[in-house]
């Protein structure tokens, strides 16, 4: 038998790694970073979330006239460890990455880009699981506010988680260099900040714009919200429903930023 | 049967003139640097080629656009007959690389990353810790699995590494310096590996190296890649005798050469130097002479060391030209 074929016959090509398993093994070793490096920066979060409330107890009272400003500060510091560690370090991190030529080890592997990214991002948003339990529990005790309702934590954690990861995400890959990147994710984070643990009411008209726009807002509105003896629990699923399909179009663009970071460097 | 072109079936790897084009600065300062100026190679089956030159010959650049990182300005890269220019998400179903980078495994300890690998590389979970297991026993990595890999020394978290390169089987390894900075045991643990994967599965191996003496015991072929072109590609034996069996003399002086003496100032003229070293390449029989000369006379006095040597790769690497000044006979 001959064959008349000029060319290498190609030869059988090894199995791709399915979406889930791939995203749960990227998910379980970034998860163990945590053991390893994450924690000072972990407690740094929180530190800086339980501080806050402190300095802003010294303004705030627990008197009726103050309850909105009480929830709004206890909302927004908590809100704030999910911005510092979904946002910022994740952008530092995958800003690092890219800049090292860490990528290239995912990039050689048969994996979906969308499991690198969704797996990197909801561990990220794990990592803040603790601090903003620990955040939301001392601040009503500061605060004298109810949580009888704190279990909202659940949703506005992974929902705000990502949104806010995706966009840290975006940042550390789209970003040229790793200091934009390290720029970008501050920045994002002093935003939440400002705009998340200040109460909105005493802001001007166009800060509040600016507020609005910044995913981070809406899972803190959502908490604040169910502090209220009655919470309006359209409103709350409004709020969590923004912060959930800004989660699915900014972890879709830091998808599609990895696969161009990935091959184009 | 064979079929009439069973010959083309041997290649595991086959690169056409290669074209990639780098600008770097900005403005007035912006050039184009030929990272691969036109580089052709074909890669048996089942044989480890070396690509050997100094820094900034261009050998990174090229693997990277064999294993679909890099996408060249032109020409063509098959793998194992898979079109990796135009499908570039291929080549990871094809071959396992090892970069020079550790960055995305170095928070993770040395069993998590080489299991977390396998699962990326489509293994299930089971199969994954096998070859976990299996593959750390091999390099004898399993007292330091629990280790985080940044923390330990540069030759250990190289050879942890290579061990994520190993698992997940693949035809062809593409191996960017892999022995930087390993003692003589992980060295040897690393090719004892590669050549078990050669003798029971045929596997074909790529490997960078700026290390001649490595270059020479563990490739079958190697490229010498110089300024984005290969000036030569044979075995290591076939390219030694491109230097006539020349043989090399290499002469440290204690302070200045003493170049009073006749003998000293006929050689200073044909010694490459460098610093107190003279390097001079001559037939045997004169080289011998030579020796004889330098260590009976008055010149002794000024020597420091001397050797004599057989040519090496890294005197065909300077015969060919190289982008460094070659020896002159």
């Amino acid at each position: 038998m001959t064959t008349a074929t000029t060319a290498v016959r190609p030869t059988g090509l090894a199995p791709r790694a399915e979406l889930l398993p791939a995203l749960a093994a990227v998910y379980r070793a970034q998860l163990s970073r945590a053991r390893v490096s994450r924690i000072p920066l972990l407690f740094v979060a929180v530190f800086q979330s339980l501080g806050i409330m402190v300095m802003m107890r010294g303004v705030v009272g627990t008197g009726p006239a103050d309850t909105g400003a009480a929830r709004d500060v206890v909302a927004g510091s908590s809100v704030l460890v999910v911005a510092f560690v979904a946002l910022n370090l994740l952008a530092q991190y995958f800003g690092r990455l890219r800049a090292s030529g860490g990528l290239d080890h995912y990039a050689t592997l048969p994996v979906p880009a969308a499991s690198v990214v969704l797996g990197t991002a909801a561990a990220y948003a794990s990592f803040t699981v603790p601090g903003t339990l620990l955040t939301a529990v001392v601040g009503c005790v500061l605060f004298q506010l109810s949580w009888v309702h704190l279990w909202i934590l659940l949703l506005v954690v992974p929902l705000s988680g990502a949104a806010l990861s995706g966009v840290g995400a975006a940042c550390g890959l789209l970003a040229d260099r790793q200091e934009i990147a390290t720029l970008l994710g501050q920045l994002g984070m002093s935003a939440a900040l400002l705009l998340g643990v200040l109460p909105p009411g005493h802001m001007p008209e166009a800060v509040r714009w600016v507020r609005d726009l910044l995913p981070s807002t809406y899972g803190v509105d959502a908490l604040a919200r169910t502090f209220a003896g009655r919470p309006d629990w359209a409103a709350v699923t409004a709020d969590l429903a923004v912060c959930a399909a800004v989660g699915v179009i900014s972890l879709a663009l830091s998808t599609w930023a990895y696969r161009r970071a990935a091959t184009r460097s | 049967m064979r079929s009439e072109n069973a010959g083309t079936d041997d290649h595991c790897c086959r690169v056409r003139d290669l074209v990639k084009d780098y600008r770097t600065g900005r403005g007035a300062k912006a050039r184009t640097v030929h990272a691969n100026a036109g580089i052709s190679l074909d890669v048996r089956r089942g044989e480890v080629f070396g690509l050997l030159g100094p820094n900034g010959a261009g050998k990174s650049t090229l693997v990277r656009q064999l294993t679909g990182l890099l996408r060249p300005d032109s020409g063509s890269v098959e793998v194992l007959g898979h079109d990796i220019v135009r499908h570039p998400e291929l080549a990871s179903r094809l071959l396992a690389y090892l970069g020079q980078e550790s960055t995305a495994l170095d928070e993770l300890t040395v069993s998590l990353a080489v299991e977390t690998t396998a699962r990326l590389r489509g293994l299930g979970s089971a199969q994954a810790r096998a070859a976990r297991d299996a593959v750390l026993t091999e390099l004898d990595l399993e007292p330091l699995a629990r280790r985080t890999l940044g923390k330990l020394s540069g030759g250990q978290r190289r050879l942890a590494c290579f061990a994520t390169a190993l698992v997940g089987e693949r035809p062809l390894l593409v191996l960017d310096e892999p022995t930087t900075g390993m003692d003589p045991v992980a060295r040897r643990a690393v090719w004892s590996a590669v050549e078990r994967r050669r003798a029971a599965a045929g596997v074909t191996v790529i490997l960078v190296t700026h290390n001649v003496i490595e270059a020479e015991t563990v490739l079958d072929r190697v490229a010498v890649v110089d300024e984005g072109r290969v000036i030569a590609c044979d075995t290591p034996g076939g390219l030694k005798a491109l230097v006539d069996g020349d043989v090399r003399l290499d002469l440290v002086w204690r302070e200045e050469p003493p170049l009073g003496l006749p003998l000293v100032a006929s050689l200073a003229g044909r010694a490459v130097r460098s610093g107190r070293r003279w390097t001079v390449r001559a037939d045997p029989d004169e080289a011998r002479e030579l020796v004889a000369q330098v260590t009976s006379g008055p010149a002794f006095a000024a020597l420091d060391d001397f050797s004599l040597s057989t040519p090496s790769l890294e005197d065909v690497y300077l015969l060919l030209g190289g982008r460094h000044e070659g020896l002159a006979k």
